[in-house]
């Protein structure tokens, strides 16, 4: 490993696995720990994005969640609210012809990456509007034009995939970087470890992003895995690695730019390990009872939107007017969400045969 | 014309392809250095480079993956398994990615991608090396099956496969990389997928075979031919997308049907055809559909008992007096 950037927690902190120390964040109190001096890195309109982002995020879940109880959509429904600033910092580190594969709990990054809310929202109602014409549903969201490469729904099967994608574009000589999310029970899987493999072991320009949620469903990071430290696992393939506060919105942003410009002008891959936590159950159909209330309410104090907010108001960014906006605009970016969706058209009874095959004989 | 091997046959169509189209590559267990387990893909890496004829760690799951991924980026991967007994491993990323990949991103993202290599019977390597998976493939609408019977059908199927935008899974015969025959070395010579060759003309009984059943059927039906029993032979040479209409013109010809096949009975590809068979010629037939299948065993070793596993000229010479009531 020697020469490459790495930057882990501190090991004695993590690596007791004891649930109390495993629940800890890297970073404790209440602020967000990027730029309090108030020398941003990014200008006004970029961080006023990000939270317009996050926040758009979090109202439109809940919207979904809503959408859900009511029936309107179906199937499962994974919802990412908590986790915002993971899916928008390291998406906007991105540039737009970059490459995202990501997992099933994916309506956030989808938006980040630039589907519209519109597009997103028919797709949960299984509308031909939707940006898969209604078949691939919340777990499976695709925009081929942004190279949004879905939302897959086998625990850890976009890491090959995107392993693949990063292959091809070394292939093809251009500069795209591929960026995979995944929770860190895809970590388990073999597919995460032959990925990892394959991706040093031919140089592909892929960052591998493990959102550490700490629970894969309703198995709690202690009960399931042996080492805890998800970025330590990369020394066993050479890859270089960063453990990002995942709460940090500003943090997952700089991470993911120092492994975007390893993957961009080294061609090298990256693993990142965002820690984080999901506020909500693993799916709507999950009531949670495998953690306390307390814990939860533990990490809302560490709240992502709340604590960027704080962030950009101590340093004179923002003002309560600003965030009033912000709440309105995504409020009515929201509900015509839900219009859009309501008012498309069902998939024509055809398309049930349709997209089998790209060449039918 | 020339004569060749099926290896060289297989051989030729890979240089050919990845000779005309620089989009296509070739991935797998020893297919490069070591020139592959089976020299099917022997000379590629010295004409087309380590770029594009790329030796992969023992990590099925991860390359048939990466592969997938490759093709929704525009590449046209030729995954090569050592055997398709090890394709095992890859299912997932085949059926759930692969297969699933148009269907359920609403047509975006094409799967343009040859997962090919042995299969079938093997000599005397027991149980987990020695067995026909076809019909699990087959199963799954979203991929193509195909398996070629003759040098001349490898090669213009598999540059068919190469060339079709979806994924394609081709299965090549393990003991029958030796046969020889001729091959067109024509560069535009393809065989379309989805098309039927009848491989021997007759009257009196169809004989739907493939892969290796295809020679052992041809053999059962110059036996037959003495007893004077005239067999049509029939190779669908893809599994999927089927061609049943060659075969039920042939059963209202023949009025009678044997299937031949190396795999299991069970819910395999025999049965598929031998239902067809049944619910579009029905009136048509004077016995009910024979199927000829490999035992309903895992392959053992011994070589008595691997032999008793693999249907035989007598069992579908047995099979064909049967149905004809002799």
């Amino acid at each position: 490993m020697g020469n490459q950037p790495r930057e882990q927690p501190d090991q004695s902190k993590r690596a007791s696995g004891s649930a109390a120390s495993v629940l800890d964040l890297p970073e404790s109190g209440n602020q967000a720990s990027t730029q309090r001096s108030g020398q941003f890195n990014e200008d006004r309109e970029t961080l006023v994005e990000l939270l317009r982002q996050m926040v758009l995020i979090r109202r439109f879940e809940e919207k979904c969640a809503e959408s859900y109880s009511l029936g309107k959509i179906g199937g499962f429904c994974h919802l990412y609210i908590g986790q915002e600033a993971v899916g928008v910092g390291a998406i906007s580190a991105l540039r737009e012809d970059d490459y995202v594969l990501t997992s099933y709990r994916e309506h956030g990054q989808a938006i980040a990456k630039g589907i519209s809310p519109d597009a997103v929202m028919a797709e949960l109602y299984g509308k031909a509007g939707g940006c898969s014409r209604g078949k691939g549903g919340s777990m499976h969201l695709f925009d081929n034009r942004i190279n949004f490469m879905g939302g897959h729904a086998i625990v850890g099967g976009q890491i090959p995939l995107a392993t693949g994608v990063a292959f091809a574009a070394k292939y093809q000589e251009t500069d795209r970087v591929t960026l995979c999310f995944f929770g860190e029970a895809a970590v388990n899987q073999g597919a995460f470890h032959e990925s990892l493999n394959m991706a040093q072991l031919w140089k592909l320009p892929c960052i591998y992003l493990c959102e550490n949620n700490m629970y894969g469903m309703g198995t709690s990071l202690e009960r399931a895995m042996s080492l805890q430290n998800v970025a330590q696992k990369s020394c066993a393939y050479e890859v270089a690695s960063e453990f990002v506060d995942g709460m940090d919105v500003l943090k997952m942003r700089q991470a993911t730019q120092r492994a975007v410009k390893r993957a961009r002008e080294e061609s090298l891959p990256t693993l990142l390990e965002a820690r984080t936590y999901r506020y909500m159950g693993h799916s709507m159909s999950d009531p949670g009872n495998y953690r306390t209330r307390a814990e939860i309410e533990k990490y809302q104090e560490r709240d992502p939107i709340k604590l960027f907010i704080s962030t950009l108001k101590t340093n004179g960014v923002i003002g309560d007017d600003d965030i009033a906006q912000i709440e309105a605009t995504v409020k009515e970016d929201v509900e015509r969400s839900v219009r859009f969706a309501e008012d498309s058209p069902l998939p024509d009874e055809k398309e049930l045969y349709t997209d089998i095959y790209a060449n039918p004989l | 014309m020339a004569v060749m091997t099926m290896r060289d046959a297989l051989n030729l169509a890979l240089k050919e392809e990845l000779a005309r189209d620089p989009s296509v590559f070739l991935m797998g267990e020893e297919v490069a250095e070591y020139q592959g387990a089976y020299k099917v893909t022997r000379g590629l890496l010295e004409e087309f480079g380590p770029k594009r004829v790329i030796d992969t760690p023992i990590t099925e799951l991860g390359f048939a993956g990466l592969g997938v991924g490759a093709a929704m980026a525009g590449l046209r991967p030729i995954i090569e398994f050592m055997t398709f007994n090890f394709s095992i491993l890859a299912t997932d990323q085949i059926i759930n990615s692969a297969a699933k990949m148009l269907y359920m991103s609403g047509g975006q993202y094409k799967i343009p991608i040859v997962f090919r290599g042995p299969g079938g019977s093997a000599y005397q390597v027991s149980s987990q090396h020695s067995q026909a998976i076809e019909s699990w493939y087959a199963y799954f609408p979203g991929l193509k099956v195909v398996m070629p019977s003759t040098p001349a059908d490898a090669k213009g199927l598999l540059k068919s496969a190469i060339r079709d935008d979806d994924p394609v899974i081709f299965i090549e015969q393990e003991r029958m990389y030796g046969m020889k025959d001729e091959v067109p070395e024509d560069e535009d010579f393809i065989i379309p997928l989805g098309v039927a060759d009848v491989k021997r003309d007759g009257m009196d009984v169809t004989i739907v075979a493939r892969s290796l059943m295809v020679p052992t059927a041809l053999k059962a039906a110059e036996q037959l031919e003495k007893e004077g029993i005239s067999c049509e032979v029939i190779d669908p040479r893809t599994i999927r997308p089927l061609d049943i209409n060659t075969i039920v013109e042939s059963v209202r010809k023949t009025n009678r049907a044997v299937v031949a096949e190396e795999s299991h009975p069970f819910a395999s590809v025999g049965a598929e055809i031998s239902v067809q068979i049944t619910e579009q010629a029905f009136d048509y037939l004077d016995a009910p559909v024979k199927r000829v299948s490999g035992a309903d065993a895992p392959m053992p070793y011994a070589k008595n008992l691997e032999q008793l596993a693999i249907p035989d000229v007598a069992k579908i010479v047995a099979a064909v007096k049967e149905v004809a009531y002799l």
